[in-house]
């Protein structure tokens, strides 16, 4: 795991260092703007905007860092060659290419803990106040996180096989198709032949459940979230990353470079 | 009955038979790289159903603490067989073996140094972040780490700009940390793809010494070029692949055939140089004149010379050039490909 976690950390370094993390300040600009703005204009529901809100903008954000990131990781070291000198290294290709899955998580956490440090400082300007509710935002914010894992390790996959360009189509069809699968599994009184209902429920268990991780409305109204819904979700998460990263690892593995 | 002699000859030849079946089923290889029938297809055009050969059939051995040489023109196969060795793409058909073992065990990568050809690394990172991080996939501890890239990046001349972040070094200079990333863990084999491409001749010359030291503490290396002086003056041997296809390998001596084809004589005369018809067909420059005659004519030569009061500054064999034979090749397989095209086949 020595490997994995030097190229982890290298990943991480970039991301810093090409200045990825400066969404954030936009995103701080963002809430602190809300927080005053909603302060004004809003009676009795500030804390509902500013906390779906932000609930929104980490997760758009973290989309888009995980998509185009996440295609980059490997493609990016295939274009400018800079994956030559390290796959001569004594590191296991399946080793890089976990290292730099960590890497962007890793990016993602810390962007996403930064995002909703911002938010929990934008309540506190208009309470001045904790509400025990408050607490159920990180869970939210913990499974969007999840979410952002399984864009990543699709982006990954993708990359691993085709273009930057189409893997970035790919994995946002994915994820547009996950967002609907949960309604794919549940459809009810529609006519349809039998056949194409099997294949419609067999597809939806192929595609990502994006459903699972979803629990803004229920956090936005001060409600909880079940300890078993955010476990389920957690080892939902990791089985389908473990899925797609090793099908991910078997084409790399026999990927010729340029 | 056998002679005490020949018993001994029989026992010799037993023992070394027996030596080379330990070496070759223990895994122990007596040539640090073997390639046999290396072979490498890209497929192109619609659905890729077209096949175009970059490398065929390729059969050769670097011995253990030789300096090889690869040559060859832009496209021959020079580095698309290097790659293959870094296991960077794989082979159609063929097997090689680095240090006696396959070349798809990763684990033998640490024993290898490798320098891509045009290398480009992280550009965010410093010299010496860069140097750092190659280091820990060699399981070297932190204080190895620091010592061994200080070496490293003062071996290559980039001590003093180590803090700079390589998005700012030029071409010379990444070459030059490509190098010391190659050679940072002392490995026994090193390979480099184009080692002196865009570098300076003072770069040149260290990156020539550098290998020169290589070969001095053991080494194995593997370098391709196209400059045949740097090959002439560095290879123990060296390969020539043209087209994919290995035509030639030896000491640059013995592909060249050493046999001199003549000698030359360089001398300076003043005065009466018309009435020596040894002159007749040399050519002038001033007061020099630069004869080539056969090698039985030499002693006469110079006896002839010395009456007449010149000055002999030097006598020289006339040798085919490494380039002469290389460019033959290349020549000859141009040829061969316009034939092949001209008869549609």
């Amino acid at each position: 795991m020595r490997n994995v976690q030097t190229v982890a950390a290298n990943t991480f370094r970039e991301a810093v260092r090409d200045r990825v993390l400066y969404n954030l300040v936009f995103f701080a600009l963002l809430m602190i703007g809300a927080a005053i703005l909603v302060g004004q204009i809003s009676i009795g529901i500030e804390r509902d905007v500013i906390v779906s809100l932000g609930l929104s903008a980490i997760s758009v954000v973290g989309i888009i860092i995980a998509l185009f990131l996440g295609v980059a990781l490997v493609s990016k070291e295939m274009d400018k060659r800079t994956l030559y000198a390290l796959l001569a290294k004594p590191v296991k290709r399946w080793e890089f290419l976990l290292g730099k899955f960590f890497g962007l998580v890793m990016t993602l956490t810390v962007n996403t803990a930064a995002m909703a440090a911002g938010m929990y400082i934008a309540l506190w300007s208009v309470y001045r106040a904790w509400q025990p509710s408050d607490i159920f935002i990180l869970t939210a914010v913990y499974l969007i996180l999840l979410k952002l894992a399984i864009i990543v390790a699709l982006a990954l996959l993708f990359s691993c096989f085709t273009t930057p360009f189409l893997a970035i189509l790919f994995t946002a069809g994915v994820y547009v198709a996950g967002l609907l699968a949960g309604d794919l599994r549940t459809v009810r009184g529609v006519e349809l032949d039998p056949g194409a209902l099997r294949l419609m429920r067999g597809i939806s268990y192929v595609l990502p459940n994006f459903e699972n991780f979803n629990v803004m409305g229920a956090v936005v109204h001060g409600h909880g979230v079940p300890g078993v819904m955010v476990l389920q979700a957690t080892l939902y998460a990791i089985l389908y990353i473990a899925i797609v990263l090793t099908g991910a690892a078997m084409v790399f593995a026999r990927r010729n470079l340029k | 009955m056998f002679s005490g002699v020949a018993g001994c000859e029989h026992i010799a030849a037993a023992l070394v038979d027996g030596g080379r079946w330990l070496f070759k089923n223990m895994g122990m290889s007596q040539s640090a790289i073997e390639i046999e029938n290396l072979s490498k297809e890209y497929p192109y055009g619609f659905l890729s159903l077209k096949k175009r050969k970059s490398l065929e059939d390729l059969t050769m051995q670097v011995e253990d603490g030789e300096v090889f040489g690869f040559l060859g023109p832009n496209g021959a196969g020079k580095s698309t067989t290097i790659k293959l060795l870094m296991r960077l793409i794989f082979p159609t058909a063929g097997t090689a073996r680095i240090l006696g073992k396959s070349i798809d065990d990763v684990s033998m990568h640490g024993s290898i140094g490798y320098l891509p050809e045009q290398p480009y690394f992280y550009d965010y990172l410093t010299a010496h972040e860069l140097l750092d991080y190659f280091a820990r996939f060699h399981g070297l501890t932190a204080s190895d780490r620091a010592a061994r890239v200080a070496a490293m990046l003062k071996k290559v001349g980039l001590d003093t700009a180590k803090k700079i972040q390589l998005r700012k070094y030029s071409k010379g200079m990444l070459q030059r940390i490509g190098l010391a990333q190659a050679i940072l863990h002392e490995p026994k084999v090193v390979v480099l793809d184009e080692p002196m491409s865009g570098l300076d001749p003072l770069g040149r010359r260290e990156v020539r010494d550098i290998i020169l030291e290589l070969k001095r503490e053991g080494r194995t290396v593997l370098f391709s070029t196209h400059v045949l002086s740097d090959a002439e003056m560095l290879c123990d041997r060296v390969g020539v692949i043209v087209g994919g296809k290995l035509r030639g390998i030896g000491t640059p001596g013995e592909l060249v055939d050493m046999k001199a084809q003549g000698m030359e004589i360089l001398l300076e005369l003043s005065g009466a140089a018309g009435n020596l018809p040894l002159l007749e067909g040399a050519t002038r420059t001033g007061e020099r004149y630069r004869v080539q005659l056969p090698e039985t004519e030499l002693y006469a030569a110079l006896d002839a010379l010395k009456g007449a009061g010149a000055r002999i500054l030097s006598v020289t064999q006339i040798k085919p050039t490494l380039e002469e034979y290389f460019m033959n090749l290349v020549e000859a397989d141009r040829a061969q490909a316009s034939a092949v095209e001209v008869s549609g086949k």
